[in-house]
């Protein structure tokens, strides 16, 4: 299988996308003669022209507000966030009309808004955001997290053909640094799946997104000098999230460390303990961990972003306390 | 949809717009001094701090370079008129917000180029001690308001700013900066509206470098003579050549003295040019403007103007230019070795100021 960068993943799920099905048309700001502000989109508007690959004004609720309407006539708009802390201007299209639309008339909102999302490349408060439990609070509205460029294509063609509104997190730490194997022939992930990142039988952590890697990285870590065994956990999917995988992995290792890049409270790690003590309480031989970001604005300073993010030596940490329960 | 989205090689028909908006400039241009209340020593200010800001913002891209600074920074170079002519019409005392591209404005309003540096750096002895970085510069005693990084978010603050001002029965006005991109926010009209409607004394400056990072401005408005926009408001309007200092101080002059003494809020446009990329990871012209543009554009450079004619008018000579610029140097260097030797925040830091303690 190929190996390609987890950007060129979510290009390529693009392209071919739109090769696939003519519906398929984006929008966001400076995607199309500018290539993106991340250039995921370099090259569209050559190819697939500016009915297709449309430069909009710079105006997230308009951006939203346009693609939704679009979805409900039966096109299939991917909207581009340029960042997904911008989100924030479009919020009331998102909450109030795009996720209520199918409840409140029936009909399908084939959508798929794109966030580039998460810290660790020192953008501020402003450009370093996980906003994805504002909208995990929202029902009509499911959210993917991809952590490898495996997962990112087959996501986002699974979020593209569905007929529900799909926000698709991808982490702009992980564009360039993490590259994995991608099959060239058209392949789904499908929503609501979680997957196995490691297997392990004493603890496992659930997690998503770019915590993934550090999960892989601690357990490898802690499988070298303490010998013990820790499952990573990827959800993949946010909402649904896959109970039935959750269930499987607790039972099995009866410990669970629940970690996202997202700050701690209020974050979706919360729920999903919830979810574990309702219907696992029994399996569990320690109680439910959680670590998150610290509960701060994201700053900037270096230093401060590396104290505020849950990196390695704090998952190491968590774990030993866990394992040691 | 207009059919061609590349750029075009000619000056396209809307930046003929452009330059034609311009010749309402009210400097005369026969007798620029004419008519003027700025004395000489203020003269050589407002040159000098144009200076100030294009020697800092040459380093900062050098530092840039060499990862002393990280993540997002936005330059201000060719536009500094705008902040330098506007800051020249405003009192100390007015507030002042702007963008992202903030390093001029934070500079014109008096924070310090060290504080500035370090806060780049993402030292302690930072503006913000760290914790903002390039696009959120900020220093409240200064009153300079910020440095905003969501497009147009600060718009409806500025009108925030004025209300307290007015309400207070405070002879504060406050001039709001932004891009043009910005004005395709729905914030943008509903802030003018309420502006208009409570007569803040408010002025709001759109610095429209004709590119939304790199999508020209005749891509993104139905209209171009952005400052026509006001109008739906019933805002007095107008249109500023934004590399001309002395038509910005003239224009925000007589905004800032309507905001202050008659309650009026404006609505300026200046039209200017940034001679660097949107950021330090757009080269200088990219794919959607050419080379030949820019360097046209260099010859609108509006400190090298603005110090031919102190020259021409016998105000600054060569000699003393030449003076200042390394005085210049000196101060932009020492910022480096200052932020160099500055701390790291602590960690506490990370912790402290979420909510008042």
């Amino acid at each position: 299988m190929p190996v390609q960068p987890y950007i060129e993943a979510i290009s390529a799920a693009l392209w071919e996308e739109m090769e696939r099905d003519k519906e398929v048309f984006l929008l966001g700001e400076d995607i199309g003669v500018y290539g993106g502000a991340f250039k995921v989109t370099k090259g569209f508007l050559e190819k697939f022209g500016e009915e297709r690959v449309i430069d909009t004004v710079l105006a997230e609720a308009a951006i939203i507000g346009a693609a939704t309407g679009a979805a409900i006539v039966g096109m299939r708009p991917v909207a581009e966030m340029q960042f997904a802390d911008f989100v924030t201007c479009g919020f009331n299209q998102l909450v109030n009309n795009t996720a209520s639309i199918h409840y409140r008339w029936g009909l399908p909102v084939p959508m798929v808004v794109r966030l580039p999302s998460g810290g660790n490349i020192h953008g501020g408060p402003f450009h370093s955001r996980n906003p994805e439990a504002w909208f995990f609070h929202q029902p009509g509205l499911k959210l993917v997290a991809p952590s490898t460029p495996y997962d990112a294509k087959g996501l986002l063609k699974a979020a593209i053909r569905d007929p529900d509104p799909v926000l698709f997190f991808e982490y702009k730490y992980l564009y360039r640094r993490i590259k994995g194997e991608v099959p060239s022939e058209d392949y789904v992930v499908p929503i609501g799946k979680a997957d196995v990142k490691r297997k392990g039988n004493d603890a496992t952590i659930i997690t998503y997104g770019p915590t993934v890697h550090v999960a892989l990285d601690a357990a490898q870590d802690i499988a070298g000098s303490d010998e013990y065994d820790v499952e990573v956990l990827d959800l993949r999917s946010l909402m649904p999230f896959d109970k039935e995988a959750i269930l499987q992995s607790v039972k099995r290792t009866n410990k669970v460390l629940i970690l996202h890049e997202d700050t701690l409270t209020g974050g979706i790690g919360g729920e999903i303990a919830a979810f574990i003590n309702e219907n696992a309480f029994e399996y569990l031989d320690a109680p439910v961990r959680r670590l998150g970001a610290c509960d701060t604005p994201v700053p900037y300073a270096p230093t401060l972003e590396t104290e505020f993010l849950p990196g390695k030596d704090k998952v190491l940490k968590n774990l030993k306390e866990l394992l040691e329960y | 949809m207009a059919k061609s989205a590349a750029p075009k090689k000619k000056q396209s028909k809307a930046n003929k717009t452009f330059d034609k908006a311009i010749k309402k400039t009210l400097t005369n241009q026969k007798a620029p001094l004419e008519g003027l209340d700025l004395s000489e020593e203020k003269l050589i200010q407002i040159y000098r701090q144009m200076l100030l800001i294009r020697r800092f913002e040459e380093k900062a891209a050098q530092m840039y370079g060499m990862e002393k600074i990280m993540g997002f920074c936005h330059l201000y170079n060719g536009q500094e008129a705008v902040a330098v002519g506007a800051n020249a019409a405003m009192h100390e005392t007015d507030y002042m917000l702007t963008a992202y591209r903030d390093h001029g404005h934070a500079l014109v309003k008096g924070i310090t180029a060290n504080e500035v540096m370090a806060e780049l750096f993402g030292k302690v002895t930072g503006c913000s001690r760290g914790k903002g970085g390039s696009m959120h510069l900020f220093d409240a005693e200064k009153r300079m308001m910020g440095g905003h990084a969501i497009v147009g978010g600060h718009i409806p603050l500025a009108a925030g700013f004025a209300f307290g001002s007015k309400y207070k029965a405070e002879q504060d006005v406050t001039v709001c900066f932004f891009g043009e991109a910005a004005a395709n926010q729905g914030v943008f009209h509903e802030t003018l509206n309420m502006a208009a409607l409570w007569k803040l004394p408010v002025v709001y400056i759109c610095e429209n470098n004709r590119y939304g990072m790199g999508t020209a401005f005749e891509r993104a408005f139905a209209v171009w003579d952005i400052y026509e926009r006001a109008s739906a408001y019933n805002m007095p309007r107008d249109v500023v050549d934004g590399m001309d200092v002395l038509d910005m101080y003239r224009k925000t002059k007589e905004a800032v003295d309507r905001a202050r003494y008659e309650h009026i809020p404006t609505f300026l446009e200046a039209r200017t040019y940034r001679f660097r990329g949107h950021s330090m990871s757009d080269p200088i012209h990219g794919h959607y403007r050419t080379k030949e543009e820019v360097e046209e554009m260099k010859a609108k450079d509006p400190i090298i103007n603005f110090g031919e004619l102190l020259k021409k008018e016998n105000i600054f000579s060569e000699e003393q230019m030449k003076e200042m610029d390394d005085e210049i140097k000196k101060i932009v260097n020492e910022s480096i070795e200052f932020a160099e030797k500055s701390e790291e925040p602590p960690l506490e830091d990370l912790y402290t100021d979420v909510i008042v303690e």
